[in-house]
């Protein structure tokens, strides 16, 4: 039990087993297929979604397509993955806006799904995009449930319309009618309804929704469902799809260690697609979902390109040119290198990135131990540095170490593990850019903690930095997944090997692959360890 | 007889048990109704087997009797642990902990009420400092209940630290529960983990703490028990409380909490009412479970 945290670790061990074999008896697939459905209940997907998966996956796995591959195991693995993908309903689809604005949005599902959080996660998520949203507080039934969603709505910057003071008291069917009128009058392009949580079971409560859903005709109804729910997702979804019909899913709280089973077994069994996910505490974690990309996360194949995404949110593009030409011309400097920590921080949680590589469920101890204090650490210590001493490190003596370890409120040793790391990271990178070989614009520091690892492979954890400097067009990206090689573009190109991912989503000969733990020793290093 | 609640498993087993003779699909369709209650598949196979070795033992084919030993067997699983809530402290310190949503607050509402009932003054501590509202969520329920309560001095406190001043003012006057409410945290968040070990640590300055309650949601699923396993790490939890009891999840998953952690369900919820929440009794909860 301990052993298999998840889903992916799971199918993960399932997989080593088969991939060493060359040929695949029928045995060998039952076994394999009786594997697979213990680890989809473990994840708590629903029991018919499971019988159907394995039936399918069984019956392909004994077909021609597989006995005549060159690599039986390996076609496995890629049927797995096609039919998780064909249920997470394959395409990932947008949010429908209404010709005539306002687009209405209701949001529907049980008691602490995440509903008020996830209105204001969705509302800011929509301003940033231009739109003007409004929240409306039907929730009348949970005590406070109105101010929550006004304090959301403050910290969201979104106003909202808020008649009844909730606690038991108002019609929220009523709420719900003028606060979309409201919105009309006061020309907000999207008004998002919050709605109480309540039981499939419960039918008068379900009549409510229904009556609200056709007092305000929603454009999308949208059901938020807890990804740590269990088998009674299916009876849930089920309930809810009967009285309010909902449009499509959001997956909150995705950031705990319970991944896909829930998602699969509402996509399997309501046919409706899983449009977001939620993904922590802050207003800004959440994200459109990608049902590709969650099957790869199931698969443990990682979640690259959410993680190329943010990456690219968070660098600067020119930022990361100007980096480029330094490191070639070697003018990289203690100052450049404080920036792309910096930039890098921006990122997010570093933590957070690092699990949606490929193989982190291998990673998951070292990632626990990390500490990302050691960024700050490090930083203090630059910055107790001068101007001078920051472009010529070379000036850095005895005595000037001593004085930035002081100031830095850290040792000598420290002072003089980072300014060593830093040569490294500039020697190598001045060699990786000169030498035309993958250069990572934004991510300077990494070959340093490269030329222990070395060899191919190893540059995953710095992946980040190639989609920074990569303008990355995200359809070259995805064709590059799709097709295991990584384009050649402009300058600040990656190189395809770590991303062998790509090869990775159809072979599944990437993962559980030695290489993470050098790769996390590589990053440590870098990150100051 | 037990009533038919949409809780109840009884449902699923009521064609099972009305055949003649218990045959293959008889133990497919058990074994199908206990996983879709969430047991998990290794208790599911466990119970499986433990009753296909007594039918074979007592060399039955009614299905009444596989029902019945169904039943027992449930039972004594759940009866292995004393439930009672220890109280006995003055003043006795409840924390209450658990992940986002499942409950926590709602729980201590009604916790407070029952306590009410039995006349003991109460004193709750709003340590939920970080959620939107959480305070004014948790005030209302205390006025409910007839509770006093303690509220952080400004948004965004240390939560170590209004637990401490929680616990002092129950020493100042004497008052003989106190229950502190916490943020909910997903058990992957290290540092929120930790700030839970601190909570506990502060007031264990000023008195030991009498229980810390594990909140669950009945509707989690297998991932229930890496969020037990976690929280009595960090938190110290020497009991469960099960929520949503009154929805069609089963929360089978608390057997196997309850067996690999060695901690016991002392309470359960079931609804959103302040009367919704009862003692933990073995006996009965397996009578409603099986029907």
């Amino acid at each position: 039990m301990a052993t298999f945290g998840n889903l992916s670790d799971r199918l993960a061990e399932t997989f080593k087993n088969l991939r060493t074999k060359g040929k695949l008896s029928a045995a060998d697939v039952d076994g394999t297929v009786r594997e697979i459905r213990r680890a989809l209940l473990d994840a708590d997907v629903a029991l018919e979604v499971v019988k159907d998966f394995t039936g399918k996956v069984r019956e392909r796995a004994l077909g021609d397509e597989v006995s005549k591959a060159l690599n039986p195991a390996q076609q496995v693995v890629k049927i797995v993955n096609e039919e998780l993908v064909e249920i997470l309903g394959g395409q990932q689809r947008r949010l429908e806006f209404a010709k005539k604005p306002p687009t209405i949005i209701m949001l529907a599902g049980l008691q602490g799904a995440g509903k008020t959080t996830l209105a204001g996660k969705l509302a800011k998520w929509l301003a940033k995009d231009g739109h003007t949203p409004i929240l409306v507080a039907a929730d009348l039934q949970r005590p406070n449930a109105v101010t929550q969603l006004e304090v959301v709505g403050a910290q969201a910057g979104v106003p909202v319309y808020a008649p009844q003071p909730g606690n038991g008291v108002g019609n929220p069917v009523t709420v719900a009618r003028d606060g979309v009128k409201y919105a009309q009058q006061k020309m907000h392009d999207v008004v998002i309804v919050d709605t109480a949580g309540r039981l499939g079971v419960d039918a008068e409560m379900m009549k409510q929704a229904a009556d609200i859903r056709k007092a305000i005709d929603p454009d999308e109804v949208l059901f938020v469902i807890d990804a740590m729910i269990g088998q009674d997702a299916v009876a849930t979804a089920r309930a809810f799809q009967d009285g309010v019909d909902f449009t499509g899913v959001v997956l909150s709280k995705l950031d705990g260690d319970a991944r896909g089973g829930a998602a699969l077994s509402v996509a399997s069994i309501t046919g409706r697609p899983i449009m977001f996910a939620s993904t922590g505490e802050s207003l800004d974690d959440f994200e459109p979902f990608h049902p590709d990309r969650m099957a790869s996360r199931i698969l443990d194949l990682g979640d690259i390109l959410t993680l190329i995404e943010q990456a690219q949110g968070a660098f600067d593009e020119d930022e990361a040119r100007k980096m480029a030409e330094k490191f070639s011309t070697d003018s990289f400097t203690l100052d450049d290198f404080l920036g792309q920590m910096q930039q890098l921080r921006n990122m997010g949680s570093i933590k957070k990135m690092m699990s949606m590589l490929p193989g982190a469920g291998a990673m998951k101890a070292q990632l626990d131990n990390f500490d990302e204090r050691e960024i700050v650490r490090t930083e203090a210590i630059i910055q107790s540095m001068t101007k001078a001493e920051r472009t010529t490190p070379k000036l850095l003596n005895g005595s000037r170490r001593l004085r930035i370890a002081r100031g830095a409120g850290s040792t000598v040793t420290e002072v003089n593990q980072l300014v060593q790391r830093f040569e490294q990271a500039s020697k190598m990178m001045k060699t990786v850019a000169k030498g035309g070989m993958p250069n990572i614009p934004g991510m300077g520091p990494v070959p340093g903690g490269m030329g222990g690892g070395g060899g191919r492979g190893k540059p995953q954890p710095k992946k980040k930095g190639s989609k920074s400097g990569n303008p990355a067009k995200r359809a070259a990206e995805n064709l590059a997944i799709a097709s295991g090689e990584k384009p050649a573009l402009g300058a600040g190109v990656s190189g395809g090997t770590g991303f062998g991912l790509g090869a990775g989503a159809s072979g599944g000969s990437k993962k559980a692959g030695g290489p993470t733990e050098d790769e996390m020793a590589a990053l440590q290093k870098m990150l100051g360890r | 007889m037990a009533e038919r609640t949409p809780w109840s498993l009884s449902g699923a087993l009521r064609g099972m048990f009305a055949k003649k003779l218990i045959d293959d699909e008889t133990w497919d369709d058990l074994e199908d109704a206990l996983i879709q209650a969430d047991f998990g598949p290794s208790i599911t196979e466990e119970i499986v087997a433990d009753l296909r070795a007594k039918v074979a033992r007592y060399n039955t084919t009614d299905p009444t009797d596989l029902h019945r030993m169904l039943r027992e067997g449930l039972e004594e699983r759940l009866s292995k642990l004393d439930s009672t809530l220890n109280l006995s402290a003055r003043p006795a310190v409840v924390l209450v902990v658990g992940v986002n949503g499942v409950g926590k607050t709602t729980t201590i509402g009604k916790f407070a009420k029952f306590l009410r009932t039995y006349d003991r003054s109460v004193l709750i501590g709003a340590a939920d400092t970080f959620r939107a509202a959480a305070v004014e969520q948790l005030a209302t329920w205390a006025e409910r209940a007839g509770a006093e309560i303690v509220r952080p001095q400004a948004h965004g406190q240390d939560p170590a630290s209004v637990a401490f001043q929680t616990v002092q003012r129950a020493l100042e006057t004497g008052t003989e529960i106190v229950i502190i409410d916490t943020a909910g945290r997903l058990q992957t968040k290290g540092g929120l983990m930790d700030e839970l070990t601190k909570i506990r640590k502060v007031v264990e300055k000023q008195t030991p703490i009498a229980e810390v309650l594990l909140v669950l949601d009945a509707t989690t699923g297998q991932n229930g028990l890496t969020q037990a396993e976690a929280f009595i790490e960090h938190a110290g939890v020497t009991g469960l409380v099960l929520t949503k009891l009154d929805g069609s999840a089963k929360g089978g998953f608390v057997l196997a909490v309850q067996e690999k952690t060695g901690i016991p369900i002392k309470l359960v919820g079931q609804g959103e009412g302040i009367n919704d929440l009862t003692g933990f009794t073995p006996h009965v909860f397996a009578q409603k479970l099986v029907g």
